[in-house]
């Protein structure tokens, strides 16, 4: 029988976060895609809005998620932050990064084992070919390009110029159109992308990975199969993880919460030694309230598919650990209020291990960036989110009504994740926790995700995950 | 006063969830013609 008195921890070796700026597919994302059909005069004003990398790299928000400010840092600088870009800003953070376009395309070239995509040689060899890393894509005329998007296939353009043609994968499978496709490919190779980099951060030879689990929010699929899944193992295959297999983890928004989860089980089990989770972006999502960011005048803000990797392993002395005595999922019986969230997620974990919700230190919740949400009239969902906690610790006594400000700042932060689902639901701040653990700034966070099943209209249900992450000292 | 009224109900995932909102408006005597709760992120 294990022993029930003593904390069961899985070490967290590393995590690496990426933001991908693709400006020329915020056309593609699930709204504009359609708003641009039936308004095709919105396209002018949507390029208008569109920022460069410059400014997207110097975006308060993005330096946090790579790790070069800290979350406490953001409420110490002035708003908007799109207005007010960090002076001397680069694309490298401590635990992540930010990828242009160009290199984007590259990637996406590289990946395609389906001859998919044809890129403009002319342009591909000037502006993205010093980003290839394995073989070359697909390169075509400009006549050429010009003449397979005029037989259907999608156009992609680097500013208004058309530089590559997307196929689809089969003639009447709706599901293997092109612009499905195409946010399947960006998903492979943003998760590839972030999968090498903390493969390389740590020093670790792909070869050693033995499972990598795919939480990403794709669908992959089809004949017919919709949404068949194991996206994982073309990850693993495209980075060289020649060990692995893998498999996907769906939840929606608390799909990286679960996939932590199920890796280190697999950890604690024995069954692996080293398990990656990753996560690519969602195309789909960019552009997502595109409108209400052009009626106030301000960037476009969701121009990037953000991604991340994190390696597991059995834990080691001191390092920062996921605490899977503290795991909770949400009960269908528990229901879909906030209050019951928090009751399943963070006060009933947290009382079996002896804790009330004043013992912990930092709280993770859905860190969507509120400068993205709130023109639109989504709200600050962070904060939305911290009061129910606080409100819940005044309901239990552990906190007075007066205390529910301080409570909210001293235990909580503001959002800084692009509207990409799944990356700013919790995960998105392991990277940071990390550190301050390591620092001994804070002793322990709770990460907690949601997830919004009801979107998929099988039940009127909603979900969430949350764990303790803290540091193997004990 | 409110038997027969005819109601939408949209409830939001963060806030109060649409069928949270229904079973009250249905208790109070309005006819819930249509609910849903919605994700706006």
């Amino acid at each position: 029988m294990p022993d029930r008195t003593k904390p069961v921890r899985v070490g967290i070796e590393g995590i690496s976060y990426s933001l991908t700026h693709v400006p020329d597919l915020v056309r593609y994302g699930s709204k504009p895609l359609r708003e641009l059909r039936a308004q095709p005069a919105l396209r002018p004003q949507l390029t208008k809005h569109l920022r460069d990398f410059r400014a997207a790299t110097a975006y308060a928000p993005h330096q946090v998620y790579i790790g070069n400010i800290g979350p406490e840092q953001l409420s110490d600088l002035a708003t908007p932050w799109y207005e007010n870009l960090i002076d001397g800003a680069t694309g490298e953070g401590r635990f992540g990064d930010l990828v242009d376009q160009d290199k984007f395309y590259a990637q996406l070239g590289c990946a395609d084992r389906f001859e998919l995509v044809k890129f403009d040689e002319k342009w591909f060899r000037e502006c993205a070919a010093r980003h290839s890393t394995a073989r070359l894509p697909r390169l075509g005329s400009p006549a050429e390009i010009e003449t397979r998007c005029a037989k259907g296939a999608l156009p992609l353009y680097s500013a208004e110029k058309l530089i590559g043609a997307f196929e689809q994968g089969h003639d009447e499978d709706a599901n293997l159109v092109a612009e499905v496709l195409l946010e399947n490919l960006a998903t492979k190779v943003t998760a590839a992308h972030s999968l090498r980099s903390v493969l390389n951060a740590l020093k670790i030879n792909p070869g050693e990975i033995e499972y990598v689990i795919s939480c990403s929010e794709e669908a992959v699929g089809d004949r017919y199969n919709r949404g068949g899944g194991n996206l994982a193992k073309a990850i693993a295959e495209d980075v060289g993880c020649e060990n692995a297999s893998g498999s996907d983890v769906k939840a929606f928004c608390a799909g990286p919460m679960y996939a932590m989860v199920h890796g280190a089980s697999l950890i604690q089990a024995g069954i692996a030694k080293k398990v990656a989770v990753v996560a690519g972006g969602s195309l789909a999502k960019l552009g997502m309230k595109f409108e209400s960011h052009l009626k106030t005048n301000m960037p476009v803000l969701e121009d990037v598919l953000g991604s991340f990797a994190a390696i597991l392993t059995a834990a080691k002395p001191g390092q920062p650990s996921v605490r899977l005595d503290s795991v909770a999922f949400h009960p269908v019986r528990a229901g879909a209020s906030p209050q019951a969230m928090a009751e399943s997620l963070a006060e009933r974990p947290l009382a079996r291990l002896g804790l009330t919700l004043t013992d912990v230190d930092r709280y993770a919740v859905e860190l969507h960036n509120p400068e993205i949400t709130v023109p639109s009239g989504s709200g600050d969902v962070p904060r939305t989110n911290y009061l129910t906690l606080a409100a819940l610790a005044v309901m239990r006594g552990q906190i007075a009504k007066s205390q529910m400000q301080d409570f909210v700042r001293a235990r909580g932060m503001l959002g800084y994740a692009p509207t990409q689902g799944h990356i700013p639901s919790a995960i998105v701040y392991l990277g940071h926790a990390m550190e301050s653990l390591r620092a001994g700034k804070i002793r322990q966070a709770l990460l907690i995700a949601k997830g919004s099943l009801f979107l998929g209209r099988m039940t009127q249900l909603s979900d969430g995950c949350s764990f303790l992450v803290d540091r193997n000292d004990v | 006063m409110q038997r027969g009224k005819k109601i939408i109900v949209i409830g939001e995932r963060d806030g109060v969830p649409g069928p949270v909102i229904a079973e009250c408006l249905e208790a109070a005597g309005y006819e819930v013609v249509f609910q849903v709760t919605e994700c706006f992120v």
